[in-house]
């Protein structure tokens, strides 16, 4: 029980230093252009944070209580409407002033 | 998450649970509003300017690390080894404050060089996200060592036990905020 937990532990830790090391690593070296530097970079963010959810924070689909799960869901609901909102407002605006 | 002992115990994870979730909320409406302020630089220093890469790099593994030695002390705690549990908040501890000390000579270097958060609208929206961090890991490190506190005056019982699983959490969620950060603002920011 104990070894298999030390096990996730550094489970996470190595794939969390995956994922760090690439980004890093290509704004680093500077060879990518910056759109496409920006889109690993999002791509590593997002899989890292689901790492993080899944092995440091232990979330599980089938042994997490159902209202935690529903309680991360709609937060990341909220922050989809609110942050998507304000930078959709922001930058429309942004680009009309522009004008 | 393990198992909580009593439902009384699954309540509070719960409740705790949710203040993390309205704290993410708050984090990401820092996000937005750092997102939209990047170009109000008022011909001030850009991201570019200002942020170091290797700084940021040695910031992220000492909270990643941190992360994995809070996680090796809550399996001690359950394990029932009080020692070895303290050995490695303290650990987990002295990285969040190696982390901190590196915010903060960050922070003093860009306000000394007349970067400081009156400068511009994006060198404002940089501090309050940052900083909102680096207090919340300021507020985690305190209460790391109030916990070694109650460990050592109250043994591992059951409270101290459901607390420590709590902290946990709050302590893991830190790291996924950073994640954020340095994908938001750091990476983006040193790029040319």
């Amino acid at each position: 029980m104990n070894e298999a937990g030390a096990r996730t532990y550094l489970t996470g830790l190595t794939l969390a230093l995956v994922l760090t090391a690439v980004p890093f690593g290509i704004v680093f070296a500077g060879l990518v252009e910056r759109p496409a530097a920006l889109v690993v970079i999002a791509a590593a963010a997002i899989l890292q944070i689901l790492v993080h959810l899944r092995w440091f924070l232990r979330l599980d689909l089938t042994r997490t209580p159902r209202e935690n799960l529903l309680a991360l869901a709609f937060a990341a609901l909220l922050i989809f409407i609110m942050v998507g909102g304000s930078l959709w407002i922001m930058f429309d605006l942004h680009d009309r002033m522009m004008m | 998450m393990s198992a909580p002992v009593s439902a009384r115990d699954e309540e509070k994870a719960l409740g705790f649970w949710l203040y993390l979730m309205t704290d993410a909320i708050l984090f990401a409406l820092l996000f937005a509003t750092y997102v939209v302020m990047t170009v109000g630089t008022a011909g001030g220093p850009t991201g570019h300017d200002l942020f170091s890469l290797p700084r940021t790099f040695a910031e992220t593994m000492l909270l990643l690390v941190s992360s994995t030695t809070f996680g090796f002390a809550t399996l001690a705690a359950g394990r029932g080894e009080g020692g070895a549990a303290i050995r490695w908040l303290l650990l987990t501890a002295l990285l969040g404050i190696g982390f901190v000390a590196l915010e903060l000579s960050e922070f003093a270097g860009m306000i000394a060089a007349g970067a400081g958060p009156d400068r511009s609208g994006f060198l404002s929206a940089f501090f309050a996200l940052v900083g909102a961090h680096g207090l919340h890991v300021s507020a985690g490190i305190l209460c790391i060592l109030v916990m070694v506190g109650q460990m050592l005056a109250k043994g591992l019982t059951a409270p101290v036990l459901s607390r420590l699983i709590r902290l946990g959490l709050f302590w893991h969620f830190l790291d996924i905020v950073w994640v954020g950060i340095f994908s938001v603002v750091y990476l983006p920011g040193v790029l040319p």
